[in-house]
């Protein structure tokens, strides 16, 4: 019953966001929302940007690479020298290179993969000036690619696609800092922490139990990083901290946050090409697949666990409760993991590894779909977007017709990129885990045996390659191997998707619009809404059943055996 | 390098000095001072006298003279006790210790145990004896760790399987105990987010007021 109003309640929050934070989005994208011009202007005068000069998409795209670039290597600097700077009272010592190196590229892909745990390795300088910064600023960039995409197809004869400047400084300006400086307040009032004073030492006196307790900013940090869809965890239990997310209404909050941008972009989409009813279709197909995967992964956390039942415990009425909180119990935990895995952010508030099969599965495949129902912040519109085209392709093939897509006629070049873009993350994905699972640096990785042993390896490319950043965390992956193996999945999943989306940007703004006519396939009617969803599905079961089947579906399957 | 390589590298690092001061600085600083200001109870852990209530602790060495130790108070959920028992190895200075987690250093989490797994199966076995030998039947929440290491709370269903275990070891009746979990136990919040649950080291201090 409450899992039924907490759904219910979400759709409310959702419409809202939908409505209001999609048009506030559209005015903030064309300039047209100034409230914070007093910030705004200076940053322009201070770095040299003209705000009213746009950019072709090679321009774009090399103000993109290289700027990631600056912040990958400054933040590196800062991870490795950590030791030596202000704000760390638990005198960490410097990141080591290879887990410096993992932790910046992951956090500047907005994956936040964490080899490490931060309570016992980050100073609060590298958790709120390197790691929170960066939960802001790749969230930002995710947004503006897919803002310039939407510019592509709203715009006729254009050799420009915006200036990437002053999407970064207007996305993180209007809209991240303002929605995550009020949530970080409710999330103190609710009791995460915010203190700057280092751990507390506790002795009980019921008990005889002494504590060293470890705090930090730790408010300001979950705000951004639901908002941003990063997932980054201030503690290494992530969102099952209680000082993390110590009620269920930060657990609820969580989920908006995550949620809204990812669902308010798609008014945005259709505000901006002019077809509310354009964005509407993209909304529809990302909610059933929501709706379908956060089905399967609460019916299954809602069954016992097989090996706690094994033991002799048959009653399970408050469903698997291994890895989850009493706070939150079966049903809210998986929302919030399949919630977390469906946008990209891979925070998690119970542990993923201890999902029953079929639990494991859903967060699994969710992220194979490619973080399209709804995605993360920006990647989600855009990735879907590129699935769109494909659709409209195969549509045109079974007609014999030129594809059109909101007017723009798509042509071999578009395809070639879409495809490219579709078929970067499953390539990656499999490759690196057909060279982990042959190599000895790779099967020494897993903690369980037997299926769900080759699950955590699937599942760690899986999730760095789709920029997630949640885990199968048995896996222990702060090896070398892992490491260095796992970047090259961050960084070709997220800027071997970002390139071709903008020249797919730049290659459509060019175009003219072609007026719709009798023949033209319709993009806003459930027959489109419904070619988008198999296409979606099919080019996931198609890459990854074999590779799923042998960890999830088995595991499924093996009735009474324990590995 | 082609100039607009290098006006792009200058833009990149002045942003990002710029974003450094405003993000990465004023905005946690500010929200510090929010929170000291207005919710400094919350801010700085929640701390009541005897520790954290937002950070589960070991009740199973709680000293009980005349019964098992732990027996005379209400435990929590298994998160360090007896296969996930800290390691003194490790310097866990006995109990739980957010920064030793299961028994081993580093940070807080789960066991990561699959739903298939043996290990997990030997686990729970050893936990279910360990609440049989106590006189509680277990529920399944006290036979199972969290996702943090250190969850604090437990279901009404689990204080009350705890209930004769209690009564036993303090003498207290058996029906004043199931009248306290009422009291302490923590509706859904709004009436429908999240679960019913008692809050451990709160329990126990109610307890101690009522012996």
């Amino acid at each position: 019953m409450g899992f039924g109003w907490t759904i219910v309640s979400m759709v409310v929050v959702l419409v809202i966001a939908w409505r209001f934070l999609g048009a506030y989005m559209v005015a903030v994208y064309e300039n047209r929302t100034r409230w914070l011009a007093v910030l705004e202007r200076p940053i322009y005068r201070v770095i040299g940007v003209d705000a009213d000069a746009e950019q072709s998409w090679q321009r774009y795209g090399a103000s993109v690479i290289v700027f990631s670039g600056v912040v990958l290597v400054i933040g590196y600097v800062l991870l490795r020298l950590q030791g030596h700077l202000p704000l760390n009272p638990q005198h960490q010592s410097g990141v080591t290179p290879a887990l410096a190196w993992n932790t910046i590229v992951s956090f500047v892909t907005n994956t936040n993969w964490q080899n490490y745990s931060g309570e016992s390795t980050m100073s609060y300088l590298s958790q709120m000036g390197t790691l929170a910064l960066q939960n802001f600023l790749s969230a930002s960039v995710g947004v503006a690619v897919a803002v310039a995409l939407i510019r592509g197809f709203a715009r006729k004869g254009s050799r420009t696609i915006g200036n990437f400047w002053v999407d970064l400084v207007r996305g993180t300006l209007y809209i991240l800092l303002p929605i995550a400086f009020l949530s970080a307040v409710v999330f103190m009032a609710q009791g995460a922490i915010q203190t700057l004073s280092g751990p507390v030492h506790v002795s009980d006196a019921l008990n005889g139990v002494r504590q060293a307790i470890p705090r930090g900013p730790v408010a300001s940090q979950e705000a951004i990083k639901q908002l941003g869809t990063n997932g980054g965890g201030f503690f290494n239990a992530n969102g099952a901290s209680p000082f993390e997310n110590p009620t269920g209404l930060t657990n609820f909050l969580s989920l908006a946050l995550i949620l809204s941008i990812p669902v308010g972009l798609t008014y945005t989409f259709g505000k901006m090409v002019g077809q509310l009813r354009q964005g509407v279709a993209v909304l529809a197909v990302m909610a059933v697949l929501f709706g379908g995967w956060l089905a399967i992964g609460a019916t299954a956390e809602h069954q016992p666990n097989p090996a706690v039942a094994a033991a002799g415990l048959d009653r399970q009425p408050g469903g698997n409760m291994v890895g989850k909180e009493v706070r939150f119990g079966d049903t809210s935990s998986a929302f919030y993991n399949i919630t977390s895995t469906q946008t990209s952010t891979g925070s998690v508030d119970s542990a993923n590894d201890s999902y029953n099969p079929m639990g494991g599965f859903a967060t699994m495949t969710g992220m194979m779909l490619g973080e399209v129902s709804p995605g993360g912040v920006g990647t989600g519109l855009y990735s879907i977007l590129l699935f769109a085209i494909i659709t409209v392709f195969i549509g045109g093939l079974m007609v014999g017709r030129t594809p059109e897509y909101l007017g723009k006629k798509i042509q071999a070049r578009e395809v070639k990129l879409a495809a490219l873009g579709v078929l970067v993350m499953p390539i990656v994905v499999l490759a690196l885990t057909a060279v982990a699972v042959s190599v000895h640096a790779g099967r020494a990785g897993p903690l369980n045996a037997g299926p769900h042993g080759f699950s955590e390896i699937l599942y760690s490319y899986t999730s760095v390659t789709n920029n997630n950043g949640s885990a199968f965390a048995g896996l222990t992956s702060n090896t070398p191997f892992y490491n260095i193996t796992e970047t090259v999945g961050l960084l070709l999943g997220r800027f071997a998707i970002i390139v071709p989306v903008l020249a797919l940007a730049g290659s459509l703004a060019v175009k003219d619009v072609v007026p719709a006519s009798l023949g033209t396939f319709r993009t806003d009617k459930p027959i489109f809404i419904g070619l988008l969803l198999g296409v979606t599905l099919i080019v996931g079961a198609l890459t990854f059943f074999p590779a799923v089947s042998l960890g999830p579906i088995v595991e499924q399957l093996s009735y009474g055996r324990f590995f | 390098m082609p100039t607009h390589l290098l006006v792009n590298l200058r833009r990149g690092v002045t942003v990002t000095v710029v974003f450094f001061v405003l993000l990465g600085l004023a905005y946690p600083l500010a929200e510090t001072g929010i929170g000291q200001a207005l919710f400094s109870h919350q801010a700085n852990g929640s701390m009541s006298k005897n520790g954290s209530t937002l950070i589960g602790q070991n009740w199973s060495d709680a000293a009980c003279p005349g019964h098992p130790a732990g027996s005379c108070v209400f435990q929590g959920r298994p998160d360090d006790l007896g296969p996930y028992a800290a390691d003194p190895k490790l310097g866990a200075a006995g109990g739980d210790n957010p920064l030793v987690a299961n028994g081993v250093r580093g940070g807080s989490g789960a066991t990561n145990l699959g739903p298939r797994s043996k290990v997990l199966v030997e686990d729970t076995k050893k936990l279910i004896a360990y609440w049989k030998a106590r006189g509680v039947t277990p529920t399944a929440d006290l036979v199972t760790t969290s996702g943090s290491g250190y969850d604090p709370d437990i279901t009404p269903a689990d204080a009350l399987a705890e209930v004769p275990m209690v009564a036993k070891a303090t003498g207290l009746a058996p029906s004043a105990l199931r009248q306290l979990i009422a009291r302490e136990t923590h509706g859904p919040q709004l009436g429908f987010l999240g679960s019913s649950y008692l809050d451990v080291l709160q329990l126990n201090e109610a307890l101690a007021q009522l012996r």
